[in-house]
């Protein structure tokens, strides 16, 4: 079962409480963005249904197929996206948040063994800033509202307004400030995020009092729930936009590339520069062209910087202490869709002392046809696709890149070594990406080990465009993946043979 | 013999008493005089008036009268004649090929580097653009560091892998250096952020130019200074000139220490050393005590731009002699040295041939230094571990000397990159 973080309560954040309500049934509808407060309508009262019908709902809730919270429903339900959009966008998620809500709220607790990726960062941030009085926060809502996705929740009461500190919409203005003071010798923890839609952890909230005053309109009672919390963004939903993330980051990006990435070089390692810059990178669903953008490659291009992209909680964890820690530049890619996910982690990765390296990846699977290489949400797509192959007799290792710059070349190249076939998965644009340095990578150091031409899966060659169908055109799928094993394996003539 | 000589011979046999300006005036970061001034004079404090008044926004101004030493006097006069010096001296190198890319020289323009000094202490932190030959010397630099780092040789700061626009000192407080036009003003409110972060009772120097003057990353930073009250002081170096711009057709707003609307700001005559003293230590009691404030020096720059800008296409030549007859800073030093009877017209003389054959050897030094090692191509790219990726190959077939990898089994073998550190 999913460990949800602590709520503190009921309704997401503290402003939304005190901001009051708007009436009306259309601003039900999921996925509306919360209104600027002159467009509201005035609140009405409480209907007296609301109580009963919201615990009536709140402890009954109805049950999936799956169990709910596990990895294996979260890939599932992954897997689930932009299949059949026609009348999925309730149902689908409905029934995801749901199950969540009805459980009592349970104090955090680490006897569990599962974590989700957002709790994960939260621990780990939580962790790196105990140890070390030089580190701290800075980004947009990272304090009082908790985070925007509530990676932060917490730790403004924890460590005080002196170490979390929420600027205000100036990337490159606070990006700057956290350069310089990363040059005095502070440890800056530097987050990218514009708008405030929620994670999914709020949302199943916000189901449940749609459900509830849905049949409490049904019953003829008033409602007067407002569904115009910032916070709220039920997961993959295709309304309602969610943040700019790393897309803000390239307003900031000469303070990343110029006054961070290159300084240890050209003072010669006068100035060195401790700072991590995070955030969800990547697409999230129906925010379109301005705000899917996947900066993996942008940043891994550029000597100075070490880049991070994440997977699993263990990944989170792990390699944000290590990012925390690092004396040099980090670009530490989140990815929106993952925070809410759970996976199963050990008693290692809950230990406070746990850091991964950095420039090493993980075999997710091991295999011996084929190698698949992804990071980040990609791994997930990558592993369902591995399955759906093994059941055809193709066996894939997934490797899980973790890090970007340094890439891990050497598992990579042992890899292809072993299975003389490489398909490599990224959700960003083809050009100059990251599959296009795997496969040169490759070419250059195991020329003579593979079977068939690098296979490159990407996201579409076009900005990201919204209607739900074109977008999923635009984002490689699991049956991307497993086309493009598929065209290495069975091509195992050399081409020069052809000749 | 000069009237001072007997009075130097006389405070000699004076008690110790008579050192200790010296002391304080090393203690406040000048540089104590040759030996040709005398001791007991400079235990008198002079009080000069600045030429011109300060003119304040949301603020009141500093008095006009500076009071001062005559070794503090001295010490302007060597440490600008020193950086006049050096920024003719890397012209000429320019010219003669040995510098290459940028050269921004900051002759005109040493008043601001040495009143800034004056008002410091090298625990203070100091960042600019790159214009930054002189304030890197007034930081504590060396002639040699500047010299060989100019032409790109081991000796320099940055082992010459930085060039004119990337000098660094942190030990002393000097963050740069730095080449985008604007970036070093968020970087400074960073540095001061960091300062008040650790309790540390210092200010940052935040130093930029009428050019940055309108760009929108300042705004945000004066925004993000202000609401969290940083102890940074932002000098607007006026120089009216924004490469080729002049300030009226740049800036609908030239009155640039009001440009900050609530942060206040004081205007200053940028060539009197004294009154960019002044000015300085205001501010920077104004930014321990209240928060952010804006000083903009009324300054001027007799070389163009660059070194690849003759300077004269977009100013007459007799605005530039104009300027150099009336507001030089180092004349302007030197006739309050003689007024005051510092020091006669003679050992000034004698105090700019020492610094030209400092800077003479200097660069004699600077010459003798190697290029670095082709090795240092890659380092310091990360703090530890290698940084470069694609590289192994090349630097095999071009850098035997680096680990080479002769086979693929030596390439799979190799120790691996950066790990994350505990």
């Amino acid at each position: 079962m999913t460990n949800g973080a602590k709520p503190t309560s009921i309704f997401p954040g503290q402003r939304s409480a005190a901001q009051g309500y708007s009436s009306g049934t259309a601003s039900i509808v999921i996925g509306l963005r919360r209104a600027p407060p002159n467009q509201r309508s005035s609140s009405l009262p409480p209907s007296p249904a609301f109580p009963f019908l919201f615990l009536f709902f709140f402890f009954w809730r109805p049950r999936p197929g799956k169990d709910v919270g596990t990895r294996e429903a979260g890939v599932g339900q992954l897997a689930s996206v932009g299949k059949d959009e026609k009348g999925n966008m309730l149902g689908g998620p409905l029934r995801r948040i749901l199950p969540e809500i009805s459980r009592l709220p349970k104090g955090y607790s680490t006897v569990g063994k599962e974590m989700t990726v957002r709790e994960a960062l939260n621990s780990a941030l939580d962790e790196e800033m105990s140890a070390d009085p030089k580190v701290f926060l800075m980004g947009e809502e990272v304090g009082e509202y908790q985070g925007a996705y509530k990676i932060t929740k917490g730790l403004l009461e924890k460590y005080g307004p002196e170490r979390v500190l929420d600027t205000p919409i100036t990337e490159a203005g606070f990006t700057g400030i956290g350069v310089g003071a990363a040059y005095y010798g502070l440890h800056p923890v530097v987050e990218f995020m514009t708008f405030n839609f929620s994670m999914q952890n709020e949302s199943r909230v916000i189901g449940t009092l749609i459900l509830f005053s849905a049949a409490a309109s049904v019953l003829g009672a008033t409602v007067s729930v407002g569904c115009l919390f910032d916070e709220f963004k039920p997961a993959k939903l295709g309304k309602g936009a969610g943040s700019m993330e790393f897309d803000l980051g390239i307003v900031a990006i000469d303070h990343i590339i110029n006054s961070a990435a290159k300084m240890n070089y050209m003072s010669a390692g006068n100035i060195s520069v401790p700072i991590v810059f995070r955030g969800p990178n990547g697409a999230a669903a129906g925010v379109s062209s301005q705000h899917s953008q996947c900066y993996a490659a942008w940043y891994a291009h550029v000597p100075g910087l070490k880049v991070l992209s994440p997977y699993s909680s263990e990944d989170a964890r792990g390699l944000l202490k290590a990012a925390i820690r690092d004396p040099d530049p980090v670009v530490f890619l989140e990815n929106e869709i993952l925070y809410g996910q759970s996976f199963p982690v050990s008693d290692e990765v809950l230990d406070s002392s746990f850091c991964l390296p950095i420039g090493k990846a993980k075999i997710e699977r091991e295999g011996k046809d084929v190698t698949i290489t992804a990071f980040s949400k990609m791994v997930d797509y990558a592993l369902q696709a591995a399955e759906v192959l093994s059941k055809e007799g193709i066996s894939a290792e997934v490797i899980n890149l973790r890090s970007l710059r340094p890439l891990d070349r050497r598992t990579i190249n042992a890899s292809v070594r072993k299975t003389n076939r490489l398909v490599s998965v990224e959700e960003g644009f083809p050009q100059h990406g990251v599959g296009a340095e795997i496969c040169t990578s490759v070419i250059e150091e195991s020329f003579e080990y593979l079977d068939a031409p690098v296979e490159r899966i990407a996201g579409a060659d076009v900005p990201m465009p919204y209607a739900a169908n074109l977008e999923r055109l635009a984002v490689p799928q699991v049956d991307n993946i497993v086309n493009a094993v598929k065209r290495a394996c069975y091509r195992s003539v050399p081409m020069a043979a052809a000749a | 013999m000069p009237p001072l000589r007997r009075l130097t011979s006389l405070s000699c046999t004076i008690s110790r008493l008579h050192r200790l300006p010296l002391l304080q005036a090393a203690a406040a970061g000048v540089r104590p005089s040759s030996s040709s001034a005398s001791s007991d004079q400079s235990a008198d404090t002079i009080t000069v008036e600045t030429s011109v008044p300060f003119l304040s926004h949301k603020c009141e101004p500093p008095s006009r009268v500076v009071k001062t030493t005559a070794d503090e006097l001295l010490g302007f006069f060597r440490d600008m004649a020193r950086m006049r010096r050096m920024e003719l001296a890397a012209d000429a190198l320019y010219k003669a090929k040995l510098v290459r890319g940028f050269c921004h020289l900051y002759d005109g323009q040493e008043a601001v580097g040495v009143g800034v000094e004056a008002a410091i202490t090298r625990r203070d932190a100091v960042i600019t653009a790159y214009r930054d030959h002189c304030v890197f010397l007034a930081r504590g630099g060396t002639l040699v560091e500047v010299f060989a780092e100019l032409m790109g040789r081991r000796a320099g700061c940055a082992k010459g892998k930085g060039g004119s626009m990337h000098l660094y000192k942190k030990a002393n407080g000097f963050y740069g250096g730095h080449g985008i036009v604007g970036a070093q003003v968020p970087l400074g409110c960073g540095l001061a952020f960091a300062q008040k972060y650790l309790k540390e009772g210092t200010v940052t120097f935040t130093i930029y130019g009428d050019g940055a003057a309108n760009q929108g990353q300042l705004f945000e930073a004066f925004n993000i200074a202000a609401l969290w009250d940083l102890p940074v002081i932002l000098v607007c170096e006026n120089n009216h000139y924004g490469m080729g711009t002049a300030e009226w057709r740049a800036s609908k707003n030239p009155a640039y220490y009001k440009r900050g609307d609530y942060v206040p700001g004081l205007k200053v005559d940028g060539m009197d050393a004294l009154a960019v003293k002044q000015a300085c230590s205001f501010a920077k009691e104004h930014a321990l005590r209240t928060g952010p404030i804006i000083l903009e020096m009324d300054t001027y720059r007799y070389h163009g731009h660059s070194m690849s800008d003759p300077g004269s296409t977009y100013r007459t030549r007799d605005e530039i002699s104009g300027v150099r007859q009336e507001r030089d800073p180092v004349e302007r030093i030197r006739k309050l040295v003689l007024s005051h009877e510092i020091a006669s017209a003679a050992q000034l003389k004698e105090i700019e041939k020492e610094v030209r054959k400092e800077v003479d050897e200097a660069i004699t030094q600077a010459k003798e230094s190697p290029m670095p090692d082709p090795s240092e191509l890659f380092t310091n790219v990360f703090v530890d571990g290698c940084g470069s990726e694609v590289n192994y190959f090349m630097t095999q077939i071009i850098f035997p000397s680096i680990e080479s990898f002769q086979t693929t089994a030596d390439f799979m073998a190799r120790p691996s990159e950066s790990i994350g550190k505990k």
